[in-house]
């Protein structure tokens, strides 16, 4: 029950937050305000799923809003300069993305230099090739992508199911399956508790960072693709913060910052809090968006307290 | 049935040497384990016990010498490949992982898994079997960290007898196991054994090995001293090998003393807390030492928790040179002039990143408060006094406390609170994980310590030990001090018969 704790509490906070939105604006009990709230989200949940693995494992990964950029700059510039098939687009650039994350892997492990910096490293290289690739903002103007967003199952009440919001549910599920019916998920969690004794109990300590960063890139690259429907456009100033939006969604969600603790649904309804609040903000209409920052800024520094209060509650329960 | 010398080798160690920085931690060192042997791995804090341990399973690497498994050249990269070969080891410092479930704990990297999902349930019945064999039911899919240091401890016993095919290395396992846990643990052993596994066992209690090793080796100072049958190593021998020095046979004894009198600088009325400790009544003068018997999970702990305000008490009153006082906190406790070192160093006591100078001063520095930084000079003079004083091993004051043996950190732990001055100290478990020649001096720093009017209260488990200082001793059974005992009652024996006597 104590396990479960963190994440009830992020449930009650989003439907408490989503009655008093209900109260106010009855139209938030139309499937097409929760289909939308899916869709606008859906880039935000892909990424928050391998921060989610990053931030458990004990890491973190400043590079993801960067990759997300430089995913869009690459598919227009591959589609539109290169008339490359966009689905072949796709594949480059999520391989490229999973290399450039197992390389960041590979040198925290290798190098014990922390996460932190290495990702830093990552954030402004990956924004200084979206440079080199080009500096204006390319449109996508490829059939593929038109016939992408029109995929969507209609929900009773005129809402729609779009793809990317199928794409973002399929995530979270394979996100949940591998944290927490896998080795590997395990050895998530175990390196956040204590990295030392992962190692001592035969944790392939190595193999795991690499693969967490790997799974992180690869899910922004995603995510960036997601992205790149929304705005059919790659540009490279895009998505900039993103990387905190989606860290402060994994520890709203209930993740514990220093890792070891925390669970993909979580971030899931992390996620959909902060799009509620946008939600919410774009409804009231007289209210600047700022506020969402500063909502998301209460929330954030709550929780955290929160989880300070819990954490040292169950050290004394013992 | 062979008869034992003629049991092939399992594990042969040649010239195995190993170097840190300032510090030759192993020097040329043999050793060799037989099939279905129980070996004793001992020596001083700082004999290079640990490391070998390291070396052997490849958490570090060796600067020179031979490892051979069933007559196999080895050489293990990392723990987990170490386990591959059949070693499993449980070590002294680093324990398992407190947030993953215990049956995860049990079965991370080999859970049983079907399409690449893991078989939670099986894993969770598989994992109760298990413990069911050690005596232990316990819900094992609640975080290994909401259980006691005890289970804990049985936890990663099971986990590396589960594991090893042909070695079981026991890094000091038992520092934290009352009696009954030893018991069984010696049960286990011996089954092991009877399976032809070989087990190194390392520890400090002198009882344990000679109820259950066959064969004892002693290190000194990173170097070989000797092997022996255990049959053929008496007690007396065994210590004046692991010291390199004869110890005087009282050494371990506090010379008798006249009964201490006088008004108690502390007391405590009707002190206690709900579903911690029944409220008790305990006062110290002083000069005198108190000491506190019971098993583990008896209050011992607990009590000294209430009595340094680390815990709050519900009902009582605490009294200092007889005039009321309120203890809500740790700082008000430390503000009276009270010190405390608990029973698990590792998570309450030191700071590892932070040099042993530091570590020795902290304590101090927070009393004074952190705007009122304690000289460099001063800071380095009270360390060095220490560091002599305590015999802790190091090449100097300012190496990392983590990089330290065991029982080198908790002899620095214990200057921490000693440099403080306090005129009532609290010590939980002094002597545990420290070798026989820090002991008797621990012991004869207690008595120092005594003469120069300090008020002590001391929890031990080691019944001799606490009889030989204590001026009177508290019985503790069930959260409950249940009787004093003073004068010509102090002996082991009659603490022994309240521990276990009903009532
Ligand atoms: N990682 C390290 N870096 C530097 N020095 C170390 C390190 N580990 C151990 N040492 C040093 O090597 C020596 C041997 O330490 P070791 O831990 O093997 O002792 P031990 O016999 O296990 O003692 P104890 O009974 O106190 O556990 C000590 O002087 C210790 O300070
Ligand atoms: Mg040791």
């Amino acid at each position: 029950m104590r396990r479960h704790l963190p994440v009830l509490i992020t449930l009650g906070v989003f439907i408490v937050g989503y009655l008093i939105c209900l109260a106010q604006f009855p139209s938030f009990a139309s499937t097409r305000v929760i289909g939308n709230l899916l869709t606008d989200n859906a880039f935000l949940g892909i990424v928050a799923v391998g921060m989610t693995f990053v931030i458990l494992s004990g890491g973190i990964d400043l590079s993801v809003g960067s990759v997300i950029a430089f995913t869009g700059v690459f598919l227009a510039v591959a589609i539109e300069r290169y008339g490359i098939n966009p689905y072949l687009a796709f594949v480059l650039v999520l391989g490229l993305a999973a290399l450039f994350g197992a390389g960041m892997g590979l040198l925290i492990h290798a190098f014990e230099i922390p996460a932190f910096i290495v990702t830093l490293a990552g954030m402004f290289l990956a924004r200084g090739l979206c440079f080199v690739l080009t500096t204006d903002s390319i449109p996508i103007n490829a059939e593929a992508y038109g016939q992408i967003t029109d995929i969507a199952f209609p929900l009773p009440g005129g809402g729609r199911l779009t793809f990317v919001a199928i794409a973002m549910l399929l995530v979270v599920a394979c996100g949940v399956v591998l944290a927490h019916f896998t080795r590997f998920g395990a050895n998530v969690y175990a390196l956040g508790g204590n990295r030392a004794s992962a190692q001592l109990m035969g944790v392939p300590v190595g193999k795991t960072t690499i693969r967490i960063y790997m799974l992180s890139s690869f899910l922004a690259a995603l995510a960036g693709i997601v992205f790149s429907f929304y705005t059919s456009a790659g540009y490279s100033l895009a998505a900039t913060g993103v990387e905190l939006d989606t860290i402060a969604a994994v520890v709203i969600g209930g993740t514990l910052l220093t890792g070891g603790s925390g669970t993909i649904i979580g971030t899931l309804v992390g996620v959909l809090i902060q799009g509620l609040i946008q939600t919410y903000i774009t409804f009231e209409g007289t209210l600047s968006s700022w506020w969402t920052k500063i909502a998301i800024g209460a929330l954030l520094f709550a929780f955290i307290v929160l989880q300070r209060g819990l954490s040292a509650a169950s050290v004394r329960a013992r | 049935m062979q008869s034992f010398n003629e049991r092939p080798d399992l594990l042969e160690i040649n010239g195995l040497t190993k170097g840190f920085p300032g510090v030759q931690a192993l020097d040329h060192v043999h050793f060799t384990l037989r099939a279905g042997e129980i070996h004793g791995l001992l020596g001083e804090n700082g004999a290079g016990k640990s490391t070998l341990i390291k070396v052997l399973t490849g958490v570090f690497k060796r600067d020179a010498g031979s490892i051979r498994l069933d007559g196999q050249e080895i050489e293990a990269r990392d723990p987990a490949h170490a386990l591959s070969l059949g070693i499993g080891t449980v070590y002294q410092e680093v324990n398992l992982l407190p947030n993953l479930s215990v049956a995860e704990n049990l079965f991370i990297g080999r859970q049983p898994h079907r399409f690449g999902l893991v078989r939670t349930g099986e894993m969770r019945r598989r994992s109760a079997e298990l413990l069911s064999t050690y005596g232990l039911s316990i819900n094992v899919a609640d975080p290994l960290g909401s259980f006691s240091v005890a289970v804990q401890q049985i936890v990663a016993i099971a986990r590396a007898v589960d594991l090893s095919a042909k070695v079981l290395i026991l890094d000091e396992p038992t520092a934290s196991l009352d009696a009954n846990e030893v018991e069984t643990l010696f049960r286990i052993l011996n089954e092991l054994k009877a399976r032809g596994i070989g087990i190194v066992f390392v520890t400090h209690f002198l009882d344990q090995v000679y109820a259950v090793c066959d064969r004892i080796t002693v290190l000194r100072n990173g170097r070989l001293v000797g092997s022996r049958p255990t049959a053929e190593l008496p007690r007396i021998e065994l210590v004046s090998m692991m010291l390199g020095r004869e110890l005087a046979a009282e050494a371990l004894h506090r010379n008798q003393r006249p009964a201490v009198t006088g008004d108690p600088v502390v007391a405590f009325k009707d002190y206690g807390k709900r579903r911690l400790v029944e409220p008790f009544d305990l006062a110290v003068r002083p000069g005198e030492v108190v000491g506190l018997a019971g098993l583990l999970g008896s209050g011992r702990t607990e009590t000294a928790k209430l009595v340094f305000g680390i815990e709050r008490a519900e009902t009582g009153q605490a009294y200092v040179d007889g005039k009321p006082v309120r203890i809500a906190s740790a700082r008000d406790a430390s503000r009276l002039r009270f010190g405390f070192t608990p029973e698990d160093r590792k998570t309450e006591g030191i700071v590892a990143e932070l040099s042993i100078r530091e570590n020795i001063i902290l304590a101090l520095q927070a009393q004074r408060g952190w705007l009122h930084q304690l000289p460099r000079r001063k800071q380095d003079e009270i360390a060095n006094r220490f560091i002599k004083l305590l015999d802790i091993r190091t090449p100097d004051a300012e190496k990392p406390i983590g990089l330290l043996s065991g029982g080198n950190q908790q002899k620095a732990l214990l200057a921490r609170w000693l440099a403080t001055e306090p005129r009532f100290l609290i010590l939980d478990e002094p002597t545990r994980g420290i070798d026989v020649g820090a002991h008797a001096e621990i012991i004869r720093l207690i008595e120092r310590l005594c003469e120069d009017g300090l008020a002590l209260l001391v929890i031990s488990s080691e019944l001799e030990e606490i009889a030989s200082y204590s001026d009177r001793v508290i019985v503790l059974r069930d959260r409950k001090h249940v009787r004093e005992l003073s004068g010509a009652e102090v002996n082991a024996d009659t603490i022994m018969t309240t521990i276990a006597s009903h009532q």
